[in-house]
């Protein structure tokens, strides 16, 4: 039999092989934005334990939901209710736990049942309608935000709810979810819980079948569905993933400041997909990896915080943000073409 | 493999099925069966119902009447999947890939080797490697890297992946949508050698095509669909390659078709033969024209010197 192989044969240097990783993009860009403001901003503390642990918690709490948004994305859909969810999920401990006395802990299972609800309810309606899942979830961010709003200011007539602190069961939780550690208690937990979601996220996306479908379904939803995949629940429960990740970052933001605010976490739907972008994930779905979304909150994180030590009015944040997207969404188009061209 | 019992009962067998989109009739009445170690050609121009009777066959749709069975007895798929189950692989033209993912990923999709236990089980790497690179060698297709993206590889190479990976997951038949469509002349060497290898094996194959070039050398029995109807079924000493493809183009159809063409020529040659006369015309009248114009000319010549 004739081999057919003879043009695929040349060698690609291992060099190329690092450069055509999805991740490659946002370590380099994290080392990058760090070094910049490390001469910048290096007499004003941003290279302390300080400044690291300010930048680390940005971060750490951008990739709890940048980790599991990236993995809906690389599942080839979008989630802008996570910032919606945020509030909401908050909300409802802060509610449970002061205006109906719950223990912190039941209050904390309610909210997470709560979340997956409401990824199954956007997984169910952006399947069902065949729309945009980025028009849908936008509807879904809205009802949210606007009825957590309109049902707390009617049950305590205020948009923010203080006083979680005085619930039962508070102490355990917060020990779990807020508390400070390291030398001079720097570090907030967070940084744990994130660097858990990125081994989990991680494992599931190249260790199990799960992950294997998807990158099938991000990457070709009829394809996978021919061979046999069942695209419909593997998209649901990525929605789940993602109202878990919303769910998980308002536990931990409710308990470090013993209150919640309806507006809490607005805006943290586009931070998510920039991250997820950033950190080499295609916008068009099917490639991509939870650790290059951690680095991307990461870049992200040293690009705001960086900013505030070097002092710079920090109006101009979004800006450098902007330019640092656009970059990294040129940098991810170009790796793309060298990864279906490398091994040629 | 099952090749024994299974020349008695067809592996697939639809009896006259019908399929309704709202009130177009996309498929009417077809009646066909593969055996094991069969290659069933199915050809039809596009518009034909073969992409329909297809999706019947691999569970994406269900008979509207009619049945369809199974090694003899009635199928219910409500999905790509059972029909999966049950030994019917569909390699889709074009959808059997996912190019961004490696080869091995890609061979393994939906039906992914793990190892371990409970939480602990995880997809096996290893094994999905060795194993993809011995079937790829099998077919010809050497690669030195298994997690390469399937993008990478060129069309006929993608569709012998997707067939042998319906293969080595124990498909009894094999539903091949146009795999050669899109190919050169050699890629489409590579498909059908390949077809003619898994029909060796006992498989039972059906190929939709609508190059009756390419199904007739390596195809058994003929069925051809026209406007959602059968025009029946042939085995290959009933049928030559010539009646083959003017039944595919719809022989009478032709037939008009051709008289169509020779009556555009006859108007053509009346049109351009009275064309020829109107240009003669013309020329005449640019003739007499140009000579009004000497004439003039030499009016003015004479005027202007005159008045010098």
């Amino acid at each position: 039999m004739s081999v057919i192989a003879n043009a695929r044969r040349a060698r690609s240097s291992p060099w190329r092989r690092l450069l055509v990783r999805p991740e490659t993009g946002a370590v380099a860009g994290s080392a990058a934005v760090w070094i910049f403001f490390a001469i910048v901003a290096g007499s004003y503390g941003f290279v302390s334990s300080l400044g690291a642990s300010s930048y680390l918690s940005v971060s750490a709490e951008l990739a709890i939901q940048a980790i599991p948004v990236a993995l809906l994305m690389i599942g080839g859909e979008f989630d802008l209710s996570v910032g919606s969810t945020v509030g909401a999920t908050g909300m409802l401990i802060a509610i449970l736990t002061t205006h109906y006395g719950w223990n912190v802990w039941a209050a904390i299972v309610a909210a997470l049942v709560f979340a997956a609800l409401i990824g199954v309810v956007n997984g169910y309606l952006v399947l069902r309608t065949g729309l945009p899942s980025f028009i849908v979830t936008l509807g879904t961010a809205y009802i949210l935000l606007g009825s957590t709003t309109g049902l707390t200011a009617q049950l305590t007539g205020l948009t923010v709810v203080n006083g979680v602190d005085q619930a039962p069961g508070f102490a355990s939780a917060r020990a779990i979810f807020a508390t400070a550690l390291g030398g001079g208690q720097l570090y907030p937990i967070e940084i744990l819980w994130a660097l858990a979601l990125v081994v989990l996220a991680t494992w599931l996306l190249l260790g199990t079948s799960f992950g294997n479908w998807i990158f099938g379904v991000g990457g070709d939803a009829n394809a996978a569905r021919n061979i046999g995949v069942p695209v419909k629940r593997v998209k649901i429960l990525l929605f789940v993933g993602t109202a878990l990740g919303s769910c998980l970052l308002a536990i931990i933001q409710v308990m470090t400041f013993t209150n919640a605010d309806v507006l809490r976490g607005q805006g943290n739907e586009f931070y998510a997909i920039v991250s997820a972008v950033i950190g080499g994930v295609l916008l068009t779905g099917g490639y991509g990896t939870a650790i290059g979304a951690m680095f991307g909150a990461l870049a992200f994180g040293i690009v705001e915080e960086g900013i505030v030590f070097a002092g710079v009015d920090a109006n101009w944040y979004k800006a450098v943000v902007g330019v640092i997207l656009l970059l990294a969404v040129l940098l991810n188009s170009y790796v793309r073409k060298l990864a279906l061209e490398a091994r040629r | 493999m099952s090749t024994m019992n299974a020349q008695s009962t067809p592996l697939i067998e639809v009896q006259g099925v019908s399929k309704y989109f709202g009130s177009v009739v996309a498929l009417k009445d077809i009646s066909m069966k593969v055996n094991a170690g069969e290659v069933m050609c199915l050809l039809g121009d596009n518009g034909a119902g073969k992409s329909t009777l297809i999706k019947i066959l691999s569970g994406v749709h269900r008979p509207g009447d009619g049945h369809y069975m199974v090694e003899g007895k009635e199928a219910r798929f409500s999905s790509p999947r059972d029909a999966l189950n049950a030994g019917i692989a569909t390699v889709f033209q074009d959808l059997a890939m996912i190019p961004l993912m490696g080869i091995s990923r890609n061979f393994f999709l939906g039906s992914e080797p793990t190892k371990g236990w409970g939480p602990f089980r995880r997809f096996d790497a290893k094994f999905a490697d060795r194993i993809t690179r011995e079937e790829l060698l099998r077919i010809g297709i050497q690669i030195r890297d298994t997690g390469q993206p399937v993008g990478t590889l060129s069309g006929g190479e993608r569709q012998s992946v997707a067939i042998a990976r319906a293969v080595y997951f124990g498909a009894k038949v094999l539903i091949l949508d146009e795999p050669t469509a899109a190919l050169g002349v050699k890629e489409a060497g590579i498909v059908l050698r390949y077809i003619a290898q898994a029909r060796a094996k006992g498989l039972g194959v059906i190929f939709i095509t609508h190059n009756p070039h390419h199904a007739y050398p390596i195809g058994d029995h003929f069925t051809l669909l026209n406007r959602g109807r059968s025009l029946g079924t042939f085995a290959k000493s009933e049928i030559s390659r010539e009646e083959l493809t003017s039944m595919m183009a719809g022989g009478e159809e032709l037939e008009v078709l051709s008289h169509e063409l020779a009556e555009f020529a006859r108007t053509d040659a009346l049109a351009g033969a009275s064309l020829a006369e109107a240009a003669r015309e013309f020329e005449e009248e640019a003739e007499s024209l140009e000579d009004a114009a000497s004439e003039h000319q030499d009016t003015l010549n004479r005027v202007s010197t005159d008045s010098q």
